[in-house]
């Protein structure tokens, strides 16, 4: 349940940037989480919405877009996304090598934008 | 008016500012900082228990130890006459860097090579953190089942030291080490596996060397 701790820096952030841009409320916060990111939707929007209630972020939707895995082969290059139920088992389509891949993307955990009124 | 406004900020920003905090206060102090992670029951207090007492003589370490309510662990560890420093994290499944830096407050630093830090027992939140280590350590156990790496690839990918513990009880479990060990370097090659046994002892001198050489190397 680190979600309580993902809340709490968000709503900060958020916080920071309605003042930056002098937004009094916000409707939609959108979430960018990597496949490899161990956040679980369920349990952030529970949290935020705890944390939120009677704040300007009440009622805030929290919208995720979750960014799939990408690998570098670590033998010829070839950039691959593989299942990431599969992630132990992710031999290059073009070559067969399985080990040392660079992890490109899968372990973001971002909020991408902000929509709300000034 | 409805706007709308692009960020494009790491949620856990403030974790990391703070961990970057830590990273120098380490390095300001040549202290070799671990970030001990694993399941509960795994070994870890266990580990850290032979560690002490037989690297007593050339190493000097300490240990925080983080717990969801008690302080048994922090009993064991002081028992072996290491300096150890309880935070309890009252439920929280992690620790974070702001809770580091206050446990920092009550330790002598300077008079450390190794300072290990035991966090919550957990496979999956602990890995979101950083806390500012050189590295972190995942201990799993045999018992638990070799598929662990597959279940929970974050930690497993983030780890330098992979630390296989109850190989004594490999005749009555059902656990392959080459598949864990295949499992973790799939997304991790540079992870380094040590099978160990910290209730014989077996296999742990490996891993002493490991620590030792990783202690030297923070002093240049
Ligand atoms: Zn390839």
């Amino acid at each position: 349940m680190h979600e309580m701790s993902i809340a709490d820096a968000l709503i900060r952030i958020v916080e920071t940037e309605m003042a930056n841009h002098g937004l009094r409320t916000v409707q939609r916060i959108t979430i960018q989480h990597g496949a490899l990111s161990t956040m679980v939707p369920e349990a952030l929007d529970l949290a935020f919405e705890a944390m939120t209630r009677g704040t300007a972020l009440e009622g805030a939707v929290l919208e995720y877009e979750k960014v799939p895995l990408s690998l570098r082969c670590s033998k010829c290059e070839t950039t691959f996304s593989p299942e990431v139920r599969s992630l132990h088992f992710a031999p290059c389509p073009s070559c067969g090598e399985e080990f040392a891949h660079a992890v490109l993307t899968g372990k973001e955990l971002n909020i991408a934008h902000i929509e709300g009124d000034t | 008016m409805s706007k709308a406004i692009p960020v494009i900020r790491n949620i856990l920003d403030a974790n990391n500012r703070l961990a970057d905090q830590l990273r120098n206060v380490y390095a300001e102090n040549n202290l070799l900082a671990l970030n001990l992670m694993s399941s509960p029951g795994a070994g870890k207090t266990s580990l850290l228990e032979r560690t002490l007492n037989d690297l007593r003589d050339e190493l000097r370490m300490a240990v925080i130890e983080g717990d969801l309510q008690t302080d048994n662990d922090a009993r064991r560890v002081a028992a072996t006459g290491a300096q150890a420093v309880q935070i309890n994290t009252e439920g929280g499944c992690h620790l974070d860097s702001s809770m580091i830096l206050e446990a920092l407050k009550q330790m002598d630093l300077a008079a450390l090579d190794v300072l290990f830090i035991e966090n919550v027992g957990n496979l999956v939140c602990p890995a979101e953190f950083d806390l500012g280590e050189r590295a972190k350590v995942t201990l799993l156990s045999v018992t638990e089942g070799d598929d662990k790496p597959e279940k929970y690839p974050m930690m497993f990918a983030q780890s330098k030291v992979l630390l296989l513990n109850k190989i004594d009880l490999l005749p009555y479990v059902d656990f392959d080490l080459d598949r864990a060990t295949r499992f973790a370097r799939a997304l991790n090659p540079e992870i380094v596996v040590f099978p160990v046994s910290c209730r014989t002892g077996e296999g742990l001198e490996p891993w002493y060397v490991w620590l030792k050489e990783a202690a030297l190397a923070e002093r240049r």
